[in-house]
């Protein structure tokens, strides 16, 4: 970005904001609105915290599970409903009924279910991930071009080499673009399923501190999560932009 | 001028040559409630560029992806090399209309492709690769990915792959439809000067009556609907001619036109 003639940073845009949030909060407007100086430090204090890094390792912990299922389980439902008509038609109409479903009105039922505890926020995390994982896999799959196969059959590959030679590689740009957002939908989950149990991780700190009226540590948690899912999210994207690379040309 | 090309049209029911390589024996196809080819009968001599000519839904495209095995027929066989074909086999290689490159693998990857499936060694594939490439005009373009070549130069990755991997019948499908113009003039050039060096039997689909007449030893034309084999046209053209000496020659004009007589019927 370029500002009279002089080439600014790109993040400078987010000083600027919180350089506007510090004279709010400086100016005692309101008491959820503590100054920005004051919410970073108060995450510097957090962050040498017992309970911060015991309650991040527990969400990480149930976070690092949740996904590894939702990947583990959606990729491979998603390239089995896209190769096989019969698991579309099984699974279709449930995948797309929950892809768009509010989740969020289901845990309740989970925490029946699963008891008042991680379980609960690790099958959160996996029903907030896995259905978008399981569509942009399907998408990918169905997608290859019929050329692409025929090619592989008509130089005497076997059904299984087009699986993996033609077809897996093929579909990578689309399952990494489901993974990704599924990323982020985990996050979500994870402390959606926190909050509403409250008793474990970061659920139990944001309960602690907005009982307390602690804004500033309530915020200053609230900030390094949100630059932790930012930074996954741009993780994958680098990771997918080298894989679009060499997909540009279909 | 005009002596050195002539036009000698065969009939269709006495097609048989002594040295055929594909034999085409009473091919019928249907899709459903439609029929798409009809009793088609036919003999590829060995060495020899022929091409099947004709509108669209004529069929041409399935009649070769049926002589590749790709595409089973319903009724009829193919023969090649005398024995019947079920599947693709390695004595026949396919050139793709819309290329079917690997996005994701460079040029010399999608080139060995054929010889990776075929389980030969990764220095053996390379060095074969690296010699269709130089053949297709395309040194230096190795390590590039299809994305980061122009159509025409990704058509000559698709060509190069069929060469590398030494089958005996090269199997066309519009190749250069996807081409610009003076890309395809250039490419039907070199395709004759491929054709000459390698000594393969090639069968080309091409609705381009242009592009049917200067290429072919031979044209099947195919009407559509069902398809069926309505015309065979042998345009004996003196390849040692420089290409735009042919393209202004009198019998060469004539032959278009008198394929164009032929089909005109079928467009709209």
């Amino acid at each position: 970005m370029k500002l009279f003639g002089i080439k600014i940073p790109m993040m400078t845009a987010l000083l600027v904001w919180a350089l506007v949030w510090e004279i709010v909060g400086r100016m005692d407007v309101i008491f959820l609105v503590p100054p920005m100086s004051a919410i970073i430090s108060a995450g510097f204090d957090l962050v040498a915290t017992n309970s911060w890094q015991s309650a991040t390792l527990v969400t990480l912990r149930s976070f690092l599970t949740g996904m590894a299922m939702a990947i583990g389980i959606g990729v491979p439902l998603g390239i089995a409903m896209g190769r096989f008509k019969i698991v579309d038609n099984i699974f279709g109409l449930w995948v797309n009924m929950f892809v768009s479903a509010p989740l969020s009105a289901l845990v309740p039922v989970l925490m029946i279910l699963f008891g008042l505890g991680e379980t609960t926020v690790v099958v959160t995390v996996f029903l907030f991930a896995v259905w978008i994982i399981v569509l942009d896999a399907r998408a990918g799959v169905m997608q290859v071009p019929t050329s692409l196969i025929e090619m592989g059959r008509s130089y005497g590959a076997s059904r299984l080499t087009i699986f993996t030679k033609i077809i897996l590689f093929s579909a990578l740009p689309e399952i990494l673009a489901g993974i990704r957002i599924g990323l982020i939908r985990g996050v979500k989950g994870v402390v959606i399923g926190q909050i509403l149990v409250s008793i474990i991780g970061y659920g139990e700190l944001f309960e602690l501190y907005s009982r307390s009226f602690d804004m500033e540590r309530f915020w200053a948690l609230t900030i390094l999560l949100f630059a932790a899912a930012m930074l996954l999210s741009a993780a994958v994207e680098h990771f997918e932009k080298r894989i679009e690379y060499y997909a540009g040309a279909r | 001028m005009a002596t050195s090309i002539s036009a000698r049209v065969a009939n269709p029911a006495a097609t048989t040559t002594s040295d055929a390589i594909v034999e085409v024996r009473d091919i019928g196809k249907r899709y459903g409630d439609i029929e798409a080819l009809r009793g088609i009968n036919l003999e590829f001599e060995r060495g020899k560029l022929t091409t099947l000519l004709g509108p669209s839904g004529c069929g041409k495209t399935t009649l070769l992806k049926i002589i590749a095995g790709l595409v089973p027929a319903t009724s009829g066989d193919i023969r090649v090399n005398g024995k019947v074909v079920t599947g693709p086999g390695p004595e026949r290689a396919f050139v793709f209309q819309d290329f079917a490159l690997m996005p994701w693998a460079t040029v010399l990857r999608n080139v060995a492709f054929g010889l990776e499936l075929k389980g030969i060694g990764l220095a053996e594939r390379n060095r074969t690769a690296r010699h269709y490439i130089a053949e297709v005009g395309l040194s230096g373009f190795e390590e590039k990915y299809p994305h980061e070549l122009s159509g025409g130069m990704r058509q000559r990755v698709g060509i190069a792959r069929a060469f590398a991997v030494n089958a005996d019948v090269l199997l066309l499908d519009e190749p250069f439809s996807a081409v610009d113009e003076q890309n395809r003039r250039k490419f039907q050039e070199d395709l004759l000067m491929l054709v000459e060096k390698e000594r393969k039997t090639f069968l080309f689909v091409t609705h381009s009556i242009e592009e049917a007449v200067y290429v072919s030893d031979r044209i099947v034309l195919l009407s559509p609907r069902p398809g069926r084999v309505s015309q065979i046209i042998e345009p004996s053209i003196d390849r040692s001619a420089a290409p735009d000496v042919i393209r202004r020659d009198k019998g060469y004009l004539d032959v278009v036109e008198e394929i164009w007589q032929g089909l005109r019927q079928y467009a709209e």
